[in-house]
């Protein structure tokens, strides 16, 4: 199989994902003050992921992040999110926003919000990971497997 | 007033991009031009007052497109559409001709008053008459900045006012991305059952 | 004109049903349950957009610098279709995901992509 594509390829790829990631997670962490938030974030992440996936070959692309660490951190992500809900327990009901009222931040202001940021940085590596995972999952599967209309049985 | 024209032209080339995605023989060119649609409705998105959106749908957009190509480009496939005789395609479009006048009535209504709102007055902050429900949108943009000390009123909704639905849809992209895996699991596993046998 | 732009949308949502109902290849399907996403999308901020009138258009709802509250709740487009619109986005995409896989699956099963010799029996 093929290993990724042509030099200028690899090059442009290797300087430019940093930069994609980066730039994710901070339309992810300031989704509070200006437009973004952290489903967008979150999916630009998965971008760069996806990006080293079709410059450098699926091979490459797992020694950085293997699936079973997608699959790690798409549950702790997860987790985490459902664990910020069951602390507001603490301060009247689920999902309360417990932060605010502790530490008046300025609207406008990284720090301010309460548990949207805490929440935002919880969505964006959840869906990070889970898309990242599924496609490499789906980067298996590159070429047609079979021969030409030859349906094979499978189970 | 100029937002309304600039927004019927992209949705006139929206609807010729899905008709080409639709109607296309070659799949390769069916993917490009949902991708066209999709690109387009990020415009509509910004002209709309929604950024946020904007960027998702630009990112997204991207992201399926790549699934989509490379679906596409290696498997070749000779499916024929059977010939379309006259008889389906005229009951296709007098199905869709009466859809359309049901629509057009349910929107600008019979005398009045439609079951939408006009375009460009939203229901925003009515108080409960006996037409009209009660809007809890203006509460939610005269509020937010204090109560929740986010300036972004759409986020200030999702992870403040209604983050109970948010851990919902939360929970349905982590059941469609297991989907993903459990569908693509078995040839895995197969892979490896037949590497350890001799 | 405002009707006219629901009519166009919603023959963009009609458009992607004929594809789901009655088209015969899997791509196509998949490509028609696309723009029904993206159709039903669009219908539900174009409930939401304010106009100012001779004003101008309707701002998004982000408050700027030294902006009252009170005038961004006059100024701005509703926030609520579009907080339901943005996770509907990214659930679109893990739906594409999904669809992709099973048609991975059907390819490799049955060599071809076309539901009428799919739906043959085997043996």
């Amino acid at each position: 199989m093929s290993q990724g594509m042509t030099p200028i390829v690899k090059n442009t790829a290797r300087l430019v994902s940093g930069f994609i990631a980066v730039f994710g997670i901070y339309i992810a962490l300031t989704g509070h003050i200006s437009p973004g938030g952290g489903f967008a974030g979150g999916v630009i992440l998965a971008a760069s992921v996806v990006l080293i996936v079709l410059a450098f070959g699926r091979e490459t692309a797992e020694r950085i992040i293997t699936p079973s660490q997608c699959h790690l951190w798409d549950a702790a992500g997860a987790g985490l999110f459902l664990a910020v809900a069951l602390v507001g327990y603490f301060a009247g009901g689920f999902f309360v926003n417990f932060i605010t009222p502790i530490s008046k931040g300025q609207v406008g202001k990284l720090f301010s919000g309460g548990t949207i940021l805490v929440s935002n940085l919880f969505i964006l590596i959840k869906v990070a990971a889970g898309l990242a995972g599924a496609f490499l999952a789906l980067a298996a599967f590159r070429r047609a497997g079979l021969p030409d209309g030859h349906p094979k049985e499978v189970c | 007033m100029g937002v309304e024209y600039i927004v019927l032209m992209l949705l006139g080339f929206m609807l010729i991009a899905a008709l080409i995605a639709v109607e296309a023989d070659d799949l390769l060119s069916s993917v490009i031009a949902i991708g066209a649609a999709g690109f387009a409705l990020s415009v509509v998105f910004l002209l709309l007052g929604a950024p946020d959106l904007a960027i998702t749908q630009v990112v997204v957009e991207t992201i399926a497109l790549v699934l989509l190509i490379r679906l596409v480009v290696t498997r070749h496939d000779t499916t024929s559409e059977m010939p379309r005789d006259a008889l389906r395609t005229g009951l296709v479009l007098l199905a869709g001709g009466l859809l359309l006048a049901g629509a057009f009535f349910a929107i600008s209504g019979i005398g009045g008053k439609g079951a939408i709102p006009p375009f460009g007055e939203p229901v925003l902050g009515h108080k409960a008459t006996d037409a009209v429900p009660p809007g809890v949108s203006a509460d939610y943009l005269a509020n937010s900045a204090e109560e929740t000390g986010a300036a972004n009123a759409v986020m200030a909704v999702l992870l403040d006012y209604r983050a109970y639905d948010t851990l919902g849809e939360a929970t349905i992209i982590f059941v469609s991305i297991l989907g993903t895996y459990a569908v693509l699991r078995r040839f895995g596993r197969r892979k490896k059952s037949q590497e350890t046998e001799p | 004109m405002g009707t006219a732009i629901y009519i166009l949308a919603f023959a963009v949502l009609l458009i992607g049903l004929y594809a789901v109902v009655a088209k015969k290849n899997v791509i196509k399907i998949i490509v028609g349950l696309l723009v029904f996403d993206y159709a039903v999308n669009l219908l539900l901020v174009l409930v939401g957009y304010r106009s100012l009138g001779s004003e101008g258009w309707g701002k998004p709802p982000i408050l700027a610098e030294g902006q009252t509250p009170a005038q961004l709740a006059a100024t701005a487009v509703d926030p609520l279709p579009q907080a339901m619109v943005l996770t509907s986005i990214v659930i679109g995409l893990g739906l594409t995901a999904l669809m992709v896989a099973m048609a991975i699956r059907i390819y490799e099963r049955y060599g071809t992509f076309d539901t009428n010799q799919i739906r043959k029996l085997r043996g």
